[in-house]
């Protein structure tokens, strides 16, 4: 359930890499714990880099100039290392080989180097990947070449890794982008899992129909700017202002746009899943056919 | 004469493992036909069959009458362009107009025409003003348009494009869906390898489905996604829209739906026959 614990507060945010212009501008949410957050908008507009100014990679790894502050888990990312941070917040990159340590021959090796880095006992290790490659459905794969996974596979081993570290806070980068209908579903079921078991969940996702299913709430983002956000249906019924960013809200939505004066319903309350619009269309139908 | 005939193909990588067992299927000159199914069951070793790439282990390939295995790669490559999944397997020049103009220069053509073609497919694909950009310094996206670009100038009569709206934006599908439309225009056939049956339902007229190396269903994309029961055994999903019209049939909503365009325009009509 999600309660009031803020796990992320962003306050007037901006941020610049080094030599650029700002990719960030004025950026504000907050985020409560156990909440699964979408993070949606075009290509370039600033999705990534917000995933990286929550762990810490920005600014530390990157540089930049930097205004206002991030906030995870009690944390001031300028003020704590990305090591502390990553104890709190782990992140998934879109590619799991980038993830990947490269060193690893193993399933099980490659959940521990994180951990090994950080200077975990052995046998407080044994018993986080056991746990970590249970939460994402890979056990039994122990002995496996990461390389030898389908990539549906990769990604969830590349979310064990950050789970091993037992985060609260999970930020993913467009981690279905790169996979076959059959990775993505393994990765969207897998993120939604952790989201039950209590997992707060940032995820920058082109995949519209899975956060209007799975999301809580969603912020646009689009020109470095947070265009709007709110609750999944509310920012999905906006399909005008989506449509004119480049972004196809659900198909099921956008239809009720267009049939806004046959339907008589207001935008805010057009259904966002399929099953919704079913029984709206099957009851206006059906009133219609009598 | 079918532009490209497969007949009984039979492909191995390894003489072990047979990726295509017996698939015979013809194109026609101005076709837009999507090659789908799950990873692993033939789709890219089939299409590299179109563009002699790869050659049949048994059973032949006929591009324009012509056996692929009589044929050269290079001459194949004016009729049969393929766009590679991966941008990276592709793309080796330092520019994004070196890039474009590499096939025609290549293929021996005058310096004007070379010039000419080159312009004209970055603008097609909407990369005016990227000329002088490292193709490395494009997005993913701007990638896969200038590996099309790189075909395009060369002025193939086929297009095989393997899985071009992975890493895509919203607005990046659009963009390939309305080049596909164009070519597809201006007398192209064009082959589309993807998973993205949304994508399928707006660009393709025809659907193959390929599994274990086989070709399961070969038919109009209007038809292909009433086969429900074939469908989930491939783990296949249609897109959203053509599923609530499925479930609205009994409302005499047509099951053949394909697009949010031609859903809320069969709505429309059946509201106003009611009102009447």
């Amino acid at each position: 359930m999600v309660g009031n614990i803020i796990a992320i507060t962003v306050q007037d945010f901006t941020y610049a890499y080094p030599n650029h212009s700002a990719v960030l501008q004025e950026i504000n949410f907050e985020v409560r714990k156990s909440e699964m957050v979408g993070i949606i908008g075009p290509n370039g507009a600033g999705k990534s880099t917000l995933c990286k100014s929550l762990n810490g990679l920005i600014p530390h790894f990157y540089g930049g100039s930097i205004a206002g502050s991030v906030t995870v888990a009690d944390m001031d990312t300028m003020k704590h290392s990305v090591a502390e941070l990553s104890l709190k917040v782990g992140l998934v990159f879109q590619e799991p080989s980038n993830q990947f340590s490269g060193v690893s021959t193993k399933v099980d090796e490659e959940v521990a180097f994180g951990m090994s880095m950080m200077g975990y006992p052995r046998e407080e290790m044994r018993p986080r990947i056991e746990e970590a490659l249970h939460a994402v459905g890979l056990q039994g794969l122990e002995e496996r070449s990461p390389y030898e996974l389908s990539g549906g596979q990769q990604q969830r081993l590349a979310i064990a890794t950050v789970l091993a570290v037992r985060p609260e806070i999970i930020v993913m980068d467009e981690p279905t982008a790169q996979l076959d209908p059959v990775g993505k579903t393994e990765v969207l079921q897998t993120m939604r899992d952790l989201n039950g078991k209590g997992y707060t969940i940032i995820v920058a996702e082109h995949e519209i129909e899975a956060m209007a299913a799975f999301a809580d709430r969603i912020l646009v983002l689009d020109h470095a700017e947070i265009v709007t956000q709110g609750e999944t249906r509310k920012v999905l019924n906006e399909v005008k202002k989506l449509k004119q960013m480049g972004i196809d809200p659900p198909s099921v939505t956008e239809l009720c746009e267009i049939l806004r004066g046959e339907l008589k319903i207001d935008e805010g309350k057009f259904p966002i899943e399929l099953n919704e619009a079913i029984s709206l269309f099957s009851q206006v139908l059906g009133e219609h056919a009598k | 004469m079918k532009l490209i005939e497969a007949e009984d193909v039979w492909f191995s990588y390894n003489h072990e493992v047979m990726a295509l067992k017996g698939v015979s299927l013809g194109i026609g000159k101005g076709e837009t036909v999507a090659l789908i199914g799950q990873n692993g069951g033939g789709k890219t070793t089939l299409a590299k069959h179109f563009n002699g790439l790869l050659k049949p282990t048994k059973g032949r390939v006929l591009v324009k009458g012509v056996e692929t295995r009589t044929l050269p790669a290079n001459k194949l490559a004016f009729t049969v362009g393929y766009v590679f999944q991966n941008p990276a397997h592709q793309i080796f020049s330092s520019k994004v107009r070196d890039e474009v103009s590499f096939g025609p220069h290549n293929a021996g053509l005058s310096s004007d025409e070379v010039e000419r073609r080159t312009a004209e497919a970055i603008e097609k694909v909407g990369l005016k003003g990227y000329e002088d950009v490292h193709p490395y310094d494009l997005d993913y996206g701007k990638q896969k348009l200038l590996t099309v670009a790189s075909i395009m100038s060369m002025n193939p009569e086929v297009y095989c494009l393997d899985e071009p709206t992975t890493g895509q934006d919203h607005k990046g599908r659009w963009m390939v869906a309305d080049l596909i439309h164009r070519l597809n225009d201006s007398g192209a056939t064009v082959v589309v390898i993807t998973h993205d049956m949304r994508f399928v339902a707006e660009v393709a007229k025809r659907v193959v489905l390929i599994a274990d190396g086989r070709i399961l269903a070969d038919m109009p994309t209007k038809e292909i996604f009433e086969k429900s029961e074939m469908l989930r055994s491939a783990q296949i999903k249609p897109p959203q829209i053509t599923e609530l019209a499925h479930s609205l049939t009994r409302y005499n909503v047509p099951a053949s739906i394909l697009t949010v365009t031609e859903m809320a325009d069969a709505l429309q009509s059946i509201l106003r026959l009611h009102q009447r």
